[in-house]
This record gives structure tokens, C-alpha cells and sequence, in this order.
């Protein structure tokens, strides 16, 4: 039951991505217009696969808030992310942002999907059952999402204070964006490449992580990758200047970029501390261990560290505008390493990690 | 001469410590280094890193690597000289920084306002001017209402021709920032007390075992000052699903041979007594163990007997009746096989314990049935009787953690107050605000200058809702 609403919101938020950046590109109002309604007809959707999900579970005897495995976790970050959208376009009463938000839950949901992880309610293992863990998901997802609105308007940012193409920010986000697409992309090649040979479907990324591409056995496959990823990065670095010309001509004002990117900072940073916080909590009760430098939880306090040095580059240094900009999209990154990465390209290298 | 250089030489260093922009490069640096420890497994074996190494940097190499990173302290990289040298540093830092700072912090907290000489407000931040009929004093009064319904409290300044109020609201909040750094230190301190006073061990407990000590890593034995027994461990499984739901252990303490307390401990919910904690670990079966069938058998008519003492082929009464049972068989693990409907056993762990239990009426046998512990309906017998499969015990032993942190307090302490602190400087902001009021030919000039140290734009647009409620109150 829950999956058909889950499918249907996962359906609006593509094409609402789609509609927003129709939008940026013809400046049609009614379109602007229609790309929320979309993106709230997609947003009602899910909190009502949410809410199923979680009655769902108690129906299994399983009894438990929808947030405890990959899956779920993903699905709450895609719906805090919009619900912080939501509110940021109804107070600053513009549909642009919707263009750089939306891709970011359309590359979440994409991920779930092409990863093929389990979407089933399964019985929790004894060590997850504490409700320190839900607070811990529950908090961390939610300043998640607001760093990456501040991932969001700081490249926006970015984009629109790039002046010519031999500048460093404009060099950093056009690698950035293109990194992005190289990764997406690569996961769809493999993807595609192993579903008709993999049997367990989560393994598609685990085991076959860029096997397609880069990790491929054959040389000139391998050397294709990597120069179509040469040359797509230098595409974007060629053709860039053309979106800071398109954003420009929504006349956002910098000031108002900044100003949202360090507020949803300011937000999501107390809510990471919680977050790490509670997730110590958690630890300790179930093994008496609060921290235990496992590559999870540095990662986090390299995040907590990275938006850390945003902020006192910021109020103490006087830094504005790119250093800290460049810091926000920095800090996103970490994220989602500390969050994926971890999971995906460490575990790779060691015995733990799961992608259940 | 020479002291002077000193003081120059101090403050030199003062200023090294106190800067930004060592807190800045130290945040970075711990970040970077920190990536090494993420990479490398800490505090693993060997092989695993070698292999790990030579994944990334080639085979031929990985040996030498391994070693060069071994003498750099990489294999346990948190707890090097050097890694532990920049957190100190990092704390140093943060000390200097706050009290370089927190002096004049505390001045503007402590300094009250002082009344803007300016008419026109020249070079406040925020400024709103308006025009008002009537006399100073009626146009004071109003103003002093309109402050109060804002909660704010104001000190009133009489001039010869003019009148200025002061008031401010959240000073205090400066401070969240230094409460923020307060709860790193206290939580590095808790951290440290842990380190230095606890200790982390372990202790494989089979049931009805009794225990004084446990162990460390290197398994020399830590003395706890009581005893600890395990009563028994048991396996909750979901239902009809092989996966754990709760791993049980009944846990009891004996201080002089008298037991003071009692507790099934279950992952998640330990059991803590003199300060040290036992956690709910592992467990498994003791190699060679004897153990006894314990079963509870209620008859048709509710008399009740439990067996404690049951071995393999051992017969047992039903309370009440003239009938016997005997245990003929036992699975640790039983399954039907799905095509020939035969009995089997799949695992040698007790993950689905199974009796084989004929029965017997005065000698001759009625029949036989398997009796699962997971499945309870599958002890009732024919005839109305019970024979519960409670347990197979003694032949398991519980894996326990064994800490004692007496730093965890300060680090939840810590982290009660960092988040107190954040709160505070995110969400607080200090709010000043100065209204003069004059005197000028039949209407009075009333004039609202207001600073912010954060979120100006919000405190303008209250500055705006006290103008509209004054302007209003009149019409």
C-alpha cells in the first residue's frame, strides 16, 4: 500500500525537477506555479507512504518509526529536504531554487532505485531496537536536508559569481557539478550493466562499484571512461558561464543567496551536533562505547568540522561570499560521504558496512 | 631588557594561541589526518591493512608502506602522539581563544546602555523616524506602553527637551558562543577521566556460572569488588523467522554471598552496579557443556511441576495423572523438510531447540511428538495437558562488555550544554534598541535606532510592528 504512494511521490518529484528547470529556462510563471503544485502533490504523497509505511510495521508485529535502514532513511532525507524547500520558497516567494533543490531528491530517489536496495520492512536487529537511534536518524536526516539547501544555494551562489573561466570557484563547481554527473552516470552504466547478472540486487553497487566503467577489466574501456569524464568536465568548464547567464537573468539577488545558504547552516549545525549527540548516546548504551573512531563517526566530525570552519570564517574572519560558499558545497560533500561513501567505497576496502 | 623581550615573547605566543586562524588551520588539519584513520583499519591485524594498502597503492610497494606507516602511528592513528598532540593543541587554542575574547565579551554584556547623543541617530544600524501630535509627555507615555506590551524593559533618560529610552534584550546570548566552547572542553575532559580512571573489558559468563573479575583485551583479569552471576541467556526470535528479536541474559549480583540485585539485561538496556556496566555483547555455546532439559508440565486441571533437572532419556511424571513422559530425542535446531515432511536438524547453534518426548500411560506408550521452545503451541497434548519446553540450560554462555566510565557524566554534561550553547548563539540574538523623543513645535519627533549583533532583518521588522502599534494606538 505504501509503495504505491511512495512511487507516485517519487514520480512527482522527478517531474517536478523537470518542471523547475523548465522553468529556469522559459520563465513562464504558470510553469513556476505548476512545479510546486507538483512538488506539494508529491510531498502529500509521501507523508502518507510514511505514515502507511509506519502503520504497515505494526501490522507485521514488527511495531516501529520508518527510519531505521538505508531505504527509509533516504526516503526521510528526500522529505525533510522538500519540507525545508517548501518553506524557504513560500517565504522568499521565488520557484528558482526548486531547480538545484529537486535534482538533489531526484538523486536520492534515483539512488535508491538504481542501487536496488531492500525496500521491505524488516524485523530490526536487537542492536538497533532504542529509540536513541530514531532520535539519532531522525535529527541527523533533518540537518541533512538543511545542509543541503545551503549545498544548493551556495553553488547557486557560486554560479552566479563566477566572472570568467580561469577563476577558482568557477573551476571548483564546474568540477563539482560534473563529478556529480560522472557518479550518477557511472551508477546507471552499472546498473544497467549487472540487473540481468547480479542475483542479490543490493550487491549491484557494493561488489560492482564502477566495474562498468573505470574498474573495468578492459583497458580501453577503462581509458574511454575516464576521458569521457575528461571531457565532460571540460565541457561544463567550456559551456558553464551559460547557466550563471541564465541564473542571472532571474535577477537573485547574492545577498539573499548567502543569507539562505548561512541560515540553513545555522540550522542544520546545532541539528548535526544533536545528531552525533544522540547517536553517541545510542552507542553507549548498547556497547558502552560513546565514540569509538569509527570511520562513520569521524566522517561526521570532519563534517561537524568543515561547517565549523564556515562558521568562524564567517563571524570571527568576516569571510562572505565564495571562501564561505565554497565551504557549504564542501561541507554537503561530506555528507554525503559520511552517509554513502563511508557505506560504499570504505566498506569496500574492509569487512564492515552494510547497504541494508 | 631582558624582560621585556619576555613579555613580548609571552604575548607573542598569547596571540599565536588566541588567533582564529590557528583554530582554523587546526580544524582543517585534524579533518585531513582524521581521513587516514577512516582508511586504514585502527587497532586491526596486520594482513588486513597490507591487503587494504596494497589495494590502493599496488602490491610491491604495500609491505614497506605498511611498515613507514606503522612507525607514523597510522594503525592507531587516534590515540599517536602526534594526533593526540593536536587535539591538545586544538584545546589550548580553544582556552586562549575564549579568554583572549571573553573579557570584552563581557563588558558589553556588563556595560549598561548609554543614551545616543546624536539627534538624528547618526550611524545606528537600524533607524525609524516618525512624527507624532502631542506633547512630550502624553507621546512618552504611549511610547513606554508600546515598549512594555513588546516585553521589554527600558530605562527612561529625561532631558531638558528630550526624552530616551533604553533597552535591551538577550545580551546574554553573546555568551552561547563561549558555552559551546566550554561543553568541547568538558566533553574532551570527560573523555580524558574515562581514559585515565575506567576501564573496558569483557567477560564470557556461562550460565549459572558465577564470576569476580573480568577481562581485559590482552585477557589479564580486572578484579569488579562483587560478584556477578549469570542465571540464564536466552535467544527471542521473531516470529516464525530465524532472526533474532532480543538476546536475554538474567543477570545477578552477589556481594557477600547475598544476592542485591537482579536484572535480564537485553542490547540497549544494561545493567549498571558500582559504576560498572555490563552490556549485552555476544554469546555462545560452551564447548562440551552438560546441559539439563528444564520443562514446565501442567496437567488438565491446572496442577503445575517444573523439571529443572532433565537429561536426555530421562523420565518425568504428570502431575496428577497415572500418564509419564520420557525425553527420547533433542534438536538444537529442528526443521521439516518441506518434500518428505521428515524431521531434521539444520544448525548446531540453539537456534530452534527441539524435545522428542513420548508418552505413557501406567508403562505403555500413547505417543510421540516433538516439543519446540519457539513454538509454544506445540506443547499441548492431546488429552489437555501442557509440557512447556522452557529452556536447555547450561550450555550457553553470555558475552558481556564490562566498562567503567566515571567520565560519562561529564561528557553527557557536555553535550547537554554544547547543544544549550548552539541554541543560544544561533538563536538568541542581542537586541538593542534606543527611542528618543522630542519636543518640536506642537508634535513630538520620535525617533526608534535599534542594533543587532545577528538576524537584523527580524528585529527591523519588529522595530516596524512598534511603529505601526504606536501610530495605531492614536487613530
Amino acid at each position: 500500500m505504501s509503495s504505491t504512494f511512495f512511487g507516485i511521490s517519487t514520480l512527482s518529484y522527478i517531474a517536478a525537477m523537470a518542471i523547475y528547470i523548465s522553468y529556469l529556462a522559459f520563465k513562464k510563471k504558470g510553469i513556476g506555479i505548476f512545479a510546486t503544485s507538483v512538488t506539494v502533490f508529491g510531498f502529500i504523497n509521501q507523508t502518507i507512504a510514511l505514515l502507511l509505511r509506519w502503520s504497515e510495521s505494526y501490522r507485521l508485529g514488527i511495531g516501529r518509526a520508518p527510519l531505521t535502514n538505508l531505504y527509509e532513511s533516504l526516503i526521510f532525507f528526500v522529505w525533510t529536504l522538500i519540507l525545508i524547500y517548501l518553506i524557504i520558497e513560500f517565504k522568499y516567494k521565488t520557484h528558482v531554487f526548486g531547480a538545484f533543490v529537486t535534482p538533489i531528491a531526484g538523486l536520492a530517489l534515483a539512488f535508491i532505485e538504481l542501487s536496488g536496495m531492500s525496500k521491505n520492512i524488516e524485523p530490526l536487529v536487537p542492536a538497533l531496537q532504542s529509540n536513541w537511534l530514531i532520535a539519532h536518524v531522525m535529527i541527523s536526516f533533518l540537518g541533512y536536508a538543511a545542509f543541503g539547501v545551503s549545498f544548493a544555494t551556495g553553488l547557486m551562489y557560486l554560479i552566479l559569481r563566477s566572472d570568467n573561466r580561469r577563476q577558482g570557484i568557477y573551476i571548483f563547481w564546474t568540477i563539482c557539478v560534473s563529478i556529480f554527473i560522472i557518479i550518477l552516470a557511472a551508477f546507471g552504466i552499472d546498473y544497467i550493466h549487472y540487473k540481468a547478472v547480479s542475483s542479490g540486487q543490493e550487491m549491484i553497487i557494493k561488489e560492482h562499484l564502477f566495474e562498468s566503467t573505470f574498474k573495468n577489466p578492459s583497458l580501453a574501456i577503462d581509458t574511454v571512461s575516464w576521458l569521457v569524464s575528461a571531457g565532460l568536465i571540460f565541457i561544463l568548464w567550456r559551456y558553464g558561464l551559460a547557466l550563471k547567464r541564465l541564473l542571472h537573468s532571474f535577477s537573485l539577488s547574492v545577498e539573499i543567496l548567502d543569507e539562505i545558504t548561512y541560515k540553513t547552516i545555522a540550522i542544520g549545525f546545532p541539528l548535526l551536533t544533536l545528531g552525533v549527540i544522540t547517536g553517541a548516546v545510542w552507542a553507549n548504551t548498547a556497547w558502552g562505547v560513546y565514540w569509538s573512531w569509527d570511520p562513520k563517526e569521524t566522517w561526521s566530525l570532519i563534517t561537524w568540522f568543515i561547517y565549523a570552519v564556515y562558521l568562524h570564517g564567517r563571524f570571527v574572519r568576516g569571510w562572505r561570499g565564495k571562501k564561505v560558499a565554497v565551504l557549504s558545497v564542501l561541507g554537503f560533500v561530506a555528507v554525503i560521504f559520511t552517509y554513502l561513501g563511508v557505506n560504499l567505497l570504505l566498506s569496500g576496502l574492509h569487512s564492515y558496512g552494510s547497504m541494508k | 631588557m631582558t624582560k621585556k623581550e619576555d613579555t613580548g615573547f609571552i604575548d607573542r605566543v598569547w596571540n599565536f594561541f588566541a588567533s582564529v586562524k590557528l583554530a582554523i588551520v587546526l580544524l582543517i588539519t585534524i579533518s585531513l589526518t582524521s581521513i587516514i584513520g577512516t582508511v586504514i583499519e585502527q587497532q586491526a591485524a596486520p594482513e588486513e591493512n597490507i591487503k587494504v594498502i596494497s589495494r590502493l597503492f599496488g602490491e610491491s610497494i604495500a609491505p614497506t608502506l605498511y611498515n613507514i606507516f606503522l612507525k607514523m602511528g597510522f594503525m592507531d592513528m587516534y590515540h599517536s602522539w602526534w594526533f593526540v598532540a593536536l587535539l591538545l593543541l586544538f584545546c589550548c587554542n580553544l582556552i586562549i581563544c575564549s579568554f583572549d575574547r571573553l573579557p570584552r565579551i563581557l563588558k558589553i554584556i556588563r556595560e549598561p546602555m548609554v543614551p545616543i547623543k546624536d539627534e538624528s541617530f547618526k550611524g545606528v544600524a537600524i533607524k525609524r523616524e516618525l512624527r507624532l501630535k502631542g506633547n512630550l509627555i502624553k507621546v512618552s507615555n504611549e511610547t513606554a506602553h508600546v515598549l512594555k506590551s513588546f516585553r521589554y524593559n527600558f530605562a527612561e533618560i529625561k532631558e531638558e527637551k528630550n526624552i530616551q529610552f533604553l533597552t535591551q534584550k538577550g545580551r546574554y546570548s553573546r555568551l552561547g558562543v563561549y558555552i559551546t566552547h566550554f561543553s568541547i572542553l568538558l566533553i574532551l575532559t570527560g573523555a580524558l577521566i574515562g581514559g585515565l580512571f575506567g576501564f573496558k573489558g569483557f567477560l564470557n559468563l556461562p550460565e549459572g556460572e558465577t564470576s569476580t573479575v573480568a577481562y581485559s583485551r590482552n585477557g589479564n583479569p580486572i578484579p569488579l569488588g562483587f560478584a556477578i552471576r549469570c542465571n540464564s541467556f536466552d535467544v527471542e526470535y521473531y516470529k516464525n523467522m530465524d532472526m533474532p528479536k532480543a538476546y536475554k541474559s538474567d543477570l545477578s549480583i552477589i556481594v557477600d554471598g547475598k544476592e542485591v540485585e537482579r536484572k535480564t539485561i537485553v542490547v540497549n538496556d544494561p545493567l549498571t552496579y558500582n559504576g560498572i556496566t555490563f552490556y549485552q555483547s555476544s554469546y555462545g555455546m560452551v564447548p562440551g557443556a552438560d546441559g539439563k532439559f528444564i520443562l514446565k508440565v501442567v496437567s488438565k486441571n491446572g496442577i503445575e511441576k517444573v523439571y529443572d533437572n532433565l537429561k536426555l532419556g530421562d523420565s518425568f511424571d504428570i502431575p496428577g495423572t497415572s500418564m509419564s513422559a520420557k525425553i527420547l530425542d533433542f534438536s538444537p535446531a529442528l526443521a521439516i523438510n518441506d518434500k518428505t515432511g521428515k524431521p531434521y536438524t539444520y544448525s548446531d547453534e540453539l537456534v530452534n531447540p527441539a524435545i522428542y518426548i513420548g508418552v505413557y500411560d501406567k508403562g505403555a506408550e500413547k505417543y510421540r511428538g516433538w516439543i519446540l521452545k519457539r513454538y509454544p503451541e506445540t506443547s499441548n497434548l492431546p488429552e489437555g495437558h501442557k509440557i512447556e519446553f522452557v529452556d536447555y540450560w547450561g550450555v550457553k554462555y553470555t558475552g558481556l562488555q564490562v566498562r567503567n566510565d566515571p567520565g560519562v557524566w561529564v561528557v553527557y554534561i557536555g553535550c547537554i550544554t554544547i547543544t544549550l550553547g548552539l541554541i543560544i548563539a544561533f538563536f538568541i540574538n542581542h537586541k538593542r534598541l534606543w527611542v528618543r523623543l522630542s519636543e518640536e513645535g506642537g508634535s513630538t519627533r520620535v525617533i526608534f535606532g535599534g542594533s543587532a549583533n545577528k538576524n537584523k532583518l527580524a528585529f527591523e521588522r519588529e522595530i516596524e510592528r512598534m511603529v505601526r502599534v504606536l501610530e495605531g494606538g492614536r487613530k
